[in-house]
């Protein structure tokens, strides 16, 4: 069975392009980041498939283990563990920014940001320089 | 062990430690004093290490003592050697200019935390150039972008709009680095390896016994070229790095220009060649053809609409966008010359642009602005900082006796060699095109009339001017005597290409 032998994968393929597709069409920036979030989990999802070993259990090793026992592969588990930890940094960083955002701009929708910044540098600004500039031409 | 083998390991432990403990160092001048001596000691080392890879070849140092391929190795060859004294070298360099640019766009009681993210960040490039393990070299990307992401947002005491680019970096710089990550998941499945040098031997093994290779390691391929595209700003994934260099305190603009982006290509360098392999046919068209497109026009599109930009700052930032370009393209056609080409123009550019990010916190800090209006009459009220950009400009032009003249003469003969005429026709563009931005801000610097606003305006203090010059001055020795680093990046290029060494 193909399909049902990669069923993990398929899943880790929909749940980043859910993820994808918010980062690329969410205006808000708060979803933008859940949208991240989304699609760094998926990622999580592929490390921990690609340690599964048929028939392996949980790769812990005590006293009573016999020599034979199957483990899954515990290097991807360790992988994924620090890139869990780099998504959340990654969060962090990105929530403190838009809470700066949201103080400085009002708003965290990234279309209405991007307005505020165009009109501020098409506004005539009282620029000192341009008129200096005029007055030495005259 | 005697001390110099463990000197990969120290210029990585140097700053790491040094940016921990920056938190403690409280206020005033002692945080910059502080990160000065960690980045100046940093260098010494990589100093040692690179005269240590030049002379005896390469190092290698296990981790933990973790024998490779099960613990990380750290592996420093020429590429790297080079790649690590350069990032040294202008951090301290970089550091020493950033005090008084820092004091003014940073608020004092921060100053500490600010040059903890900065040593750290420097961490970060220099373990991504040292470490020889693929995922190892993710977690270290990550250290130096997160940092570099608050670095950038940090530019908002002066211009709010630093927030919305740092937030447009981060958003595309974790895009980035997760499709390496996915793209070093798809290996690790192919292969059960993550460590670069046996991933390219299971790779060439795998290669014989199955006479190809199969979908997931074209999909690595494919996830990883993408991923380091957008953390090195290659066009057309670009799009986050015009903002951040503008309205980033000038410090972390001259930084990351000179560091970041050059770090970003020497990722592209170590996976196209040391882990991928230039004999497997990964840079074969249609592969090839499709990053020779996306070079030219990273050249024609930067270097156009530099010519357009009213900031300084942000023409600079454009032209970096061409810059990559070139570097890209010498990439791209695996001619020994070309190769040798971008190596070298990864150091030239390093040290020109740096030298201008600096000429433009020179500027900044002195006006307040690095708007093209407020340039006017430049040379005569700052001499010095102005000729240091008509030589920095002159460098990017590729005029001969500029760093930047090397590098392209380089470039061009290997893509004309291998018969990629249009290839160097873009090329000759490109430059003709720099002419064009560089004569702009020449005029408005020496031939337009003085801004009256800034009559007062004077030179900038020596301890801003010397760093300036060091890093211009740099770029022009080497464009006069080229034969060290000529041989050096040509070294570098045939090991990468496996020819020797």
């Amino acid at each position: 069975m193909e399909l049902l032998g990669t069923y993990n994968y398929w899943v880790y393929v929909v749940i980043m392009m859910i993820g994808f597709y918010a980062v690329i069409a969410r205006h808000n920036l708060v979803k933008k980041v859940i949208g991240l979030g989304i699609f760094q989990t998926g990622i999580f999802l592929l490390y921990i498939s690609m340690g599964v070993v048929r028939g392996g259990s949980a790769p812990v090793r005590g006293p009573g283990t016999p020599p034979d026992t199957l483990f899954a592969n515990p290097l991807p588990h360790v992988l994924i563990l620090t890139a869990i930890v780099v998504s959340l940094s990654t969060m962090a960083v990105a929530l403190a920014i838009i809470v700066n955002i949201q103080r400085r701009y009002g708003t965290i929708e990234a279309d209405e940001i991007h307005r505020m910044d165009r009109e501020e540098a098409e506004a005539p600004a009282p620029s000192p320089v341009s008129a200096g500039a005029e007055e030495v031409a005259g | 062990m005697s001390f110099a083998d463990h000197l990969p390991l120290l210029v990585l432990l140097v700053p790491l430690l040094g940016g921990v403990l920056s938190v403690f160092t409280g206020g005033g001048r002692v945080p910059w004093l502080w990160a000065c001596s960690v980045t100046l000691l940093t260098f010494l080392g990589a100093l040692e290490l690179f005269s240590i890879v030049t002379t005896a070849g390469t190092r290698t140092y296990a981790l933990g003592d973790w024998p490779a391929p099960w613990g990380i190795e750290l592996v420093v060859d020429t590429l790297s050697a080079i790649v690590i004294t350069l990032v040294s070298g202008i951090a301290t360099v970089v550091t020493f200019f950033a005090r008084r640019n820092v004091e003014k766009d940073i608020p004092a009681d921060r100053l500490n935390f600010f040059y903890s993210l900065w040593l750290l960040a420097i961490t970060g490039l220099l373990g991504i150039t040292a470490t020889g393990d693929a995922f190892n070299l993710y977690v270290l990307l990550e250290i130096s972008s997160l940092t570099i992401y608050a670095l950038v947002a940090m530019g908002k005491e002066t211009d709010r709009r630093a927030l919305p680019a740092a937030i447009n970096y981060l958003v595309m710089g974790s895009i980035g680095a997760s499709f390496l990550l996915i793209g070093v998941g798809y290996l690790y499945m192919a292969t059960g390896t993550l460590n670069m040098a046996d991933l390219h031997e299971t790779l060439t093994l795998m290669r014989e016994a199955e006479g190809g290779f199969n979908r997931t390691v074209l999909t690595s391929f494919a996830f990883i070229t993408v991923g380091l595209g957008l953390k090195m700003a290659l066009f057309p994934l670009h799009t986050w790095m015009p903002n951040a260099y503008t309205y980033a305190p000038a410090a972390v603009s001259a930084l990351l220009a000179a560091t970041a982006t050059k770090v970003g290509i020497y990722m592209a360098f170590r996976f196209t060649f040391t882990v991928f392999g230039s004999d497997f046919g990964f840079l074969q068209p249609p592969n090839s053809t499709v990053l020779m497109a996306c070079a030219c026009g990273a050249v024609l599109f930067g270097s156009y609409v530099a010519i357009r930009q009213r900031s300084l700052a942000r023409l600079l930032a454009y032209s970096s966008v061409a810059q990559i370009g070139y570097i890209v393209l010498g990439l791209s056609v695996l001619q020994t010359d070309a190769v040798t080409g971008s190596i070298l123009h990864i150091v030239n550019h390093a040290l020109m642009k740096g030298g201008l990010f600096l000429v433009v916190g020179v500027v900044a800090w002195r006006l307040g602005s690095s708007d093209l209006s407020a340039l006017g009459g430049l040379g005569r009220r700052m001499p010095l900082t102005s000729a240091a950009f008509v030589v920095g400009g002159l460098g990017l032009i590729g005029v001969p006796g500029t760093a930047g003249f090397v590098s392209k003469w380089y470039l061009l003969s290997g893509l004309l060699s291998s018969g990629h005429w249009p290839l160097a026709v873009t090329v000759l563009i490109g430059s003709v095109l720099a002419g064009i931005y560089v004569w702009r801000v020449v005029e408005i610097i020496y031939f337009r009339p003085p801004d009256p606003r800034h009559a007062e305006v004077s030179e900038g203090p020596v301890t801003m001017l010397l760093p300036v010059w060091i890093l211009i001055g740099l770029s022009l020795w080497f464009g006069v005597h080229s034969a060290g680093p000529v041989a050096l990046a040509g070294e570098a290029a045939r090991t990468l290409l496996g020819q020797g060494g």
